[in-house]
């Protein structure tokens, strides 16, 4: 029988919440209901998906709020505020007149928040890097956790030299300098005539896959290590050893006895690890070697607006906001779920 | 000389405009001479890092060291050390006079100048010549010693071996006639340029034959005395000089020039508006600009340069080897934009040609632009970019961008990609880090589509752009050094620079209408997108007096009072 582990028992009897009478709960019920009594989670958690929403309507957004390409430069364009025709770019002043700076916040649907030095909305851009960003968190964390879970199950299940060879190669992942791996990757990849070509799969050298992958690559052991010990030890439990009694394979015993009670440690470290990720992606692409241009990300937004900086701080602020609203979300619904799912867990991801 | 990605953000030895103050188009400040400045004091100057490349200076190529070398060294000529058209003019600096060509510009016979010193003390002597050329060669990194001086007899043996190089038959020095007497093997209507420039700056017999961590004894008013790469250069007064010649080495002002690194270029402004520093080697930034143009526009000076920013096309692969496709993207392409992202009407004029303004052989020719005929470019003309590009057949050809990551270059980069993509390409950007991106793109194993670059000149010579850049000898199949990154040859124009070459030796003039004519030859058949031809802009303290930008030199430092 399959037992989940951070209440032994199986299924709980909760009385609080029913008056008094007894009613059987699953481990999962009890961890939803842990989580919606968290006020502070839950918040996080509307946040989040009010983040993941609103960069997902910014093609709505460029349409027909902001009507612009915010891929497209628009150096000598113009823009009407208040009746006012004003250069997107416009001239510096005093006698010399040298430099062009441009337009800063209108506080209006058109550049609400300004133009960058491409003339293009950095509303617009935010709203688009958002996609990237979160794509690539999301997705790396997710490719981290599938590939980091698959690993441990079997290391930690089968040990010996398995787990020896297994675990020597994360320490390998794990003792690489993240940035070289990725700038060394990077730059092979950029000046690749034809991008990666893996057998018959070609990736283009500005595919948002490539950050994706090394990211996720790169967070493999970070995952890996809690869960292989998780396993190490579930695979002396009496449940695991009554199964094998009972003449269970090794297949049945991993995926329906030793993978069911090492699920909540993923979902409690993949907010976590998404929050990290993107804070990853969000550097890779501040040093030209995550997203490339003109595709944006908020890390790419920043890298614009870090020539800004003096004259319209926005452009870099406006992303830098956006970063440290998410990775704040994820961080807190991260502890959420570890009080809501695995309350005597003492596994802690700083994101 | 490229820009930036070979050396420093503006590299060159370049001879900017000639014209400049003397046409109105420069600082409006007047410049005082060093005679009428205050001696003393100590110029703080300051830099983000010391110059790219060896400290040595015949291996060292950029101007931010350059700009100390002309006043620490000299060579046997020199350019005139003053502000204007004049700063273009070859005056006799080591030597007493220019001398006149023989035997059909093969042999110059140099006098050395009697009682010169150099700063250890030594006194200069012909030989001393000798065996700085030989050295040119025998440290083996010099990077125009094959280029530039293997006209030399015996150059070409050196080039090959280095550790033997021999130059007896090239270089004749005579101490006790105090003459040098060089030997081409060819006539070379630039060689008067080439010995004006610190490659051929004269250094004492005896300075090792390897690279030196400190520019070596020189003849010129300071000598250097600290060359950390981490922390500062410095130039005290060579108490050994005496003047000679103001118009090729006049005595300085301040007492102690110093450059500091370590800034970024947003410090490095600041420290100038407060005083603690007086002069910002690197560009300001461009969120700075409108602030000095405001509050400080006193302290700016603004001068045109004889340079070019482009994108190279490479014609031998497609989609731009058509020449309507070449064509097409000229004429869509708007030049004010790119003038807008480099800084603005004030920092950089549009151009369409190879040739800058006020430069031997320019002719203004602009064939990309509404209503040509003016020789200025007004407007792009899009209709005919589409008619061009529709009959070239090279519509949704992929097309991958290359410039390099810094701000300004990625933003021209981006700028493209958009045209492109217009015009029906499927572009894409390609931003590579500025230490390989030169480089990659002069190697023609990498096939590049689209590529920028800027050139700023060596010297006042057509040849050094059209030459350098588009003639065939400067496409090297397969190397990381091939100027030509368009891959550009085609034999009749360069028919046309062979005798363009050859007519410089003994009618200057004549050879520059030959000059106008390839310039014309070659903007037809649209090797590059020429973009604009930058201006520079000087940011120097309140208390600095007596500015003077040189054309070749530009700032120069000790013509300064800070008294």
């Amino acid at each position: 029988m399959a037992v989940f582990e951070p209440e032994a028992e199986g299924i709980v009897l909760d009385a609080e919440e029913t008056g008094g009478g007894i009613v059987g709960r699953s481990p999962w019920a009890l961890a939803g209901r842990r989580l919606a009594r968290n006020r502070i989670a839950l918040a996080a958690l509307v946040l989040f998906v009010l983040i993941v929403a609103v960069s997902f309507a910014a093609p709505l957004y460029a349409k027909h709020l902001a009507h612009t390409n915010p891929f497209e430069s628009n150096i000598s364009g113009t823009v009407t505020i208040d009746g006012k025709t004003r250069q997107v770019l416009e001239q510096g002043g005093g006698k010399l007149g040298l430099g062009e700076t441009p337009i800063g916040p209108t506080w209006h649907s058109h550049y609400l928040l300004g133009a960058d030095n491409q003339g293009r909305d950095v509303a617009a851009r935010v709203l688009y890097g958002g996609r990237s960003s979160l794509l690539i968190g999301i997705g790396s964390a997710l490719m981290a956790a599938f590939v980091a879970l698959i690993f441990a199950l079997v290391a930690g299940f089968f040990g010996g030299w398995t787990d020896a060879i297994i675990s020597r190669l994360m320490d390998l992942i794990w003792a690489f300098p993240l940035y070289l791996l990725a700038i060394s990757l990077a730059t092979v990849l950029l000046t690749s005539p034809h991008g990666l070509t893996i057998g018959f799969i070609q990736v283009a050298a500005d595919s948002l896959w490539i950050p994706l992958v090394i990211i996720g690559i790169v967070y493999v052991p970070y995952i890996y290590r809690p869960i292989r010990g998780q396993v190490l030890s579930l695979r002396e439990k009496e449940f695991v050893e009554a199964a094998i009694a009972q003449g269970a394979s090794n297949l049945r015993l991993i995926f329906t006895e030793v993978l069911p009670n090492v699920a909540s440690t993923v979902i409690v470290l993949m907010p976590l690890m998404i929050a990290t990720t993107i804070l990853t992606e969000s550097a890779l692409s501040y040093l030209s070697i995550g997203v490339q241009a003109p595709k944006a990300s908020w890390g790419t937004i920043i890298q614009d607006g870090q020539e800004l900086l003096y004259t319209r701080p926005w452009v870099a602020i406006a992303p830098g906001i956006m970063i440290v609203l998410t990775v704040l979300a994820l961080n807190i619904l991260g502890d959420g779920l570890r009080d809501a799912l695995d309350p005597r867990s003492k596994v802690r991801v700083k994101g | 000389m490229r820009s930036r990605s070979l050396f420093s953000l503006l590299t060159l030895v370049g001879l900017a405009a000639l014209l400049l103050t003397a046409c109105g188009g420069g600082s409006k400040k007047k410049a005082s001479s060093s005679s009428s400045g205050q001696a003393g004091g100590t110029l703080m100057t300051v830099a983000k890092g010391a110059p790219s490349g060896s400290p040595d200076p015949q291996i060292n190529y950029t101007l931010q060291e350059w700009q100390l070398l002309i006043i620490s060294h000299d060579g046997l000529l020199a350019f005139k050390r003053t502000s204007g058209t004049e700063g273009t003019k070859i005056v006799p600096d080591l030597a007493t006079a220019v001398p006149k060509a023989q035997d059909g510009g093969k042999t110059y016979v140099f006098h050395i100048r009697k009682g010169i010193k150099f700063s250890n003390g030594k006194e200069l002597k012909p030989s001393d010549v000798k065996y700085t050329f030989e050295r040119l060669f025998k440290i083996g990194q010099s990077p125009n010693a094959g280029t530039w001086y293997n006209v030399l007899v015996g150059g070409d043996a050196c080039v090959k071996t280095p550790s033997t190089c021999d130059l007896s038959k090239g270089v004749v020095a005579d101490d006790a006639a105090g003459t040098v007497t060089f030997h081409l093997t060819k006539g070379d209507p630039e060689f008067f340029d080439k010995l004006a420039v610190p490659f051929a700056f004269i250094l004492p017999t005896g300075t090792p034959n390897k690279e030196v961590q400190i520019p070596p004894p020189g003849t010129g008013p300071y000598k250097w005395v600290e060359y950390n790469a981490n922390k500062q250069m410095k130039l005290v007064r060579n108490t050994n000089f005496k003047e000679w010649s103001k118009d090729a080495q006049p005595k300085g002002n301040p007492d102690v020039i110093v450059q500091k690194f370590g800034l970024s270029a947003e410090a490095e402004v600041t420290q100038v508006e407060n005083g603690q520093a007086d002069w910002v080697f690197d560009t300001p930034p461009s969120d700075r600009l409108n602030e000095i143009s405001t509050k400080y526009g006193d302290q700016v000076h603004v001068n045109p340069l004889t340079a070019v920013w482009y994108f190279a096309f490479n014609v031998r692969v497609p989609p731009f080897d058509n020449l309507k496709a070449r064509q097409g993207v000229n004429y869509a392409t708007d030049r004010n934009a790119l003038v807008k992202i480099y800084g603005g009407p004030k920092l950089a004029v549009p151009t369409c040609q190879i040739l800058p303004p006020n430069f031997p052989g320019y002719k203004p020719y602009c064939p990309y632009t509404k209503n040509p005929g003016s020789g200025k470019w007004t407007a792009p003309d899009m209709a005919k970019a589409k008619q061009l590009i529709a009959a070239s057949g090279t519509k949704g050809a992929a097309v991958k961008v290359n410039t390099d990551t810094v701000e300004t270059d990625k933003a021209l980069g981006l700028y493209f990609v958009g045209l492109l993509n217009k015009l029906g390409y499927k572009a894409s950007l390609q931003a590579l880090s500025p230490d390989i991106q030169y480089p990659y793109c002069q190697n023609s194993k990498n096939k590049i589509q689209f590529c920028w670059s800027s050139w700023y000149q060596d010297y006042p010579a057509a040849s050094d752009f059209l030459n350098i850049l588009l003639g065939c000898g400067s496409f090297i199949p397969n190397s990381n050094a091939s100027p030509n990154i368009a891959e550009f040859c085609q034999k009749p124009i360069q028919a046309q620079m062979d005798q363009a070459l050859q007519q410089g030796i003994t009618d200057p003039s004549g050879a520059n209408e030959k000059w106008t004519a390839i310039d014309k030859a070659v903007t037809d058949q649209a090797p590059w997108v020429s973009m604009f031809n930058p201006k520079y802009i000087d940011f120097l303290s309140k208390r600095v007096k007596g500015y003077q930008f040189s054309p070749q030199w530009y700032f120069l430092l000790d013509q300064a009072s800070v008294k």
